[in-house]
């Protein structure tokens, strides 16, 4: 038994998941921001973004370090390969939460204007989603990760129609564009941490089955995983 | 069909792999079929088969014991030599029968030649070292002679390090060296299969890697065999890996598959360092 690879690669766990946990708060307080137009909760998750940059290289290194150092294969491999790919989305999810932050700070400078209600919707699927693939992650639950990337598709449909909702808003009150602005970009960033949330989905199911499903449309169809490229 | 024929058969890229084109890719070279190998009463190999393509790298790996210096001594009758030894199932190369009573076995061995854990060579001179089996199979003049003998230090990447030196004695050349001069030997009778036997255990990385990448080059011309307990080495060096244990074959597959996605959770388990 290698033990020093195993102590690695619990020690790599420790690190994901709690740069997981930070991402899923940053998103969480984000977007009650947002919500509640609450200018001290967004400037706390702006302050802290070095954090999830700090931590995000750090699982890196702890990942390249253990594939110099005990070149890892099969599962494990699959693991550390798995890690650095999900790092790089949670790093990228916590720097959207920065942005839906800084959007809520240019809201609150701003007249009071209604918040589409479809959007609140919008954002509560899409932390619900995040908050299923995370949980997938720590269980190496495939099947939730399955379902994670069926429901990406009606995230995508919500960002749509609240630009749509929003297009139609903006040209009755030209005057509120800035604003309203505001407002696609937040659904935006929300529809992109939907993706996000689906490329871990999409990596957990690599790192359980060996398989790579990215592209393939059989998922979103519940028929078995894709042949692997040859 | 058996393991390898479905490989080949669903698996393009193995069947059309870069071997060199040197030898047809969709051949199996050795078929292993429900092979078992006996010390005595001690059944070292249990029913094991699979089959060994020709033109490839197939690896063997498993634990001390798992039976697969066994299996690949089998596979040129060295366990012949072993009293007490006997085997049961049927274990073909090129089809005919290995263990067939009519088999001339130094024939056998000229056609499947044999690198050992440790280089053993005479104590003779480098030249004579590699002469030594085509002066044994054929009466040939010096100057044929002399070119097998080079065109097999060439093929072994050491042809440039000793051809100054021929008349030097064997033993005077590093443990690397001795090494690759086995291999000449095996290369000037001209065999069709190579098996290795943990041919790069007794040596330093240097020389560890020159021998790796001769098997590289020679890869396409020749169907290696190696047994290795490094399993970084069957990783790099293989295109198939045999894993056994206990004297069984647990799994048999493109190598690039048994070290990113095994199908069996025992052999996960053994490339992983978890067990064994």
């Amino acid at each position: 038994m290698n033990i020093q690879l195993q102590k690695e690669i619990e020690k790599l766990k420790k690190q994901i998941l709690a740069l997981s946990a930070k991402v899923e708060n940053d998103v969480g307080m984000a977007v009650r921001a947002a919500d509640n137009l609450d200018a001290a909760i967004a400037q706390d998750v702006v302050n802290r973004e070095d954090e999830t940059n700090l931590r995000e290289v750090n699982v890196e290194e702890e990942c390249l370090k253990i594939l110099a150092l005990h070149q890892p294969v099969a599962s494990d491999l699959r693991y550390i390969v798995a890690v650095l790919k999900i790092n790089q989305d949670l790093e990228r999810i916590g720097d959207l939460a920065v942005h839906i932050a800084e959007s809520a700070l240019f809201l609150c400078r701003q007249p009071r204007i209604a918040i589409p209600v479809r959007l609140e919707q919008m954002a509560n699927k899409t932390q619900h989603l995040l908050q299923k693939v995370l949980d997938a992650f720590v269980n190496f639950d495939e099947a939730a990760a399955r379902e994670v990337c069926a429901d990406d598709s009606e995230i995508d449909a919500m960002h749509q129609e609240i630009f749509q909702q929003v297009k139609g808003i903006i040209m009755q009150n030209p005057r509120q564009f800035e604003a309203l602005l505001q407002i696609m970009h937040i659904s935006r960033h929300l529809e992109r941490i939907a993706d996000h949330a689906t490329n871990i989905a999409e990596d957990l199911i690599y790192l359980i089955e060996g398989r790579i499903v990215r592209h393939a449309t059989e998922i979103f169809q519940g028929k078995g995983p894709a042949e692997p490229n040859v | 069909m058996n393991t390898f024929d479905r490989i080949i058969a669903d698996r393009p890229d193995v069947r059309n792999g870069d071997n060199g084109g040197k030898m047809p890719a969709d051949r199996t070279h050795v078929a292993i079929n429900l092979f078992s190998v006996f010390y005595r009463a001690n059944q070292a190999v249990k029913d094991v088969t699979f089959n060994i393509p020709a033109g490839y790298v197939t690896a063997i790996i498993g634990p001390s014991g798992c039976g697969k210096s066994t299996i690949l001594r089998a596979i040129n009758r060295m366990n012949d030599l072993v009293p007490g030894c006997h085997v049961k199932g049927e274990l073909l190369f090129d089809g005919q029968d290995v263990y067939n009573p009519d088999v001339d076995v130094v024939m056998l061995r000229k056609r499947v030649g044999m690198v050992f854990q440790k280089p053993n060579p005479f104590p003779k001179s480098i030249f004579d070292n590699v002469a030594y089996g085509p002066r044994l199979h054929s009466r040939l003049n010096q100057g044929k002679l002399a070119e097998i003998v080079e065109r097999s230090l060439v093929d072994a990447a050491l042809w440039d390090e000793v051809k100054d030196r021929l008349e030097d004695n064997a033993l005077s050349l590093s443990g690397g060296q001795q090494q690759r001069l086995c291999i000449a030997r095996v290369l000037a009778v001209g065999p069709e299969i190579l098996l290795m036997d943990e041919p790069t255990s007794a040596l330093d990385p240097r020389a560890t890697l020159r021998i790796e990448n001769l098997i590289a080059e020679l890869r396409g011309k020749y169907t290696i065999i190696i047994v290795t307990h490094n399993m970084q080495q069957a990783a790099r060096v293989s295109d198939f890996t045999a894993f056994m244990y206990e004297g069984a074959l647990v799994e048999f597959g493109p190598t690039k598959e048994i070290f990113t996605k095994p199908g069996n959770k025992q052999t996960d388990d053994y490339i992983t360092g978890r067990f064994g």
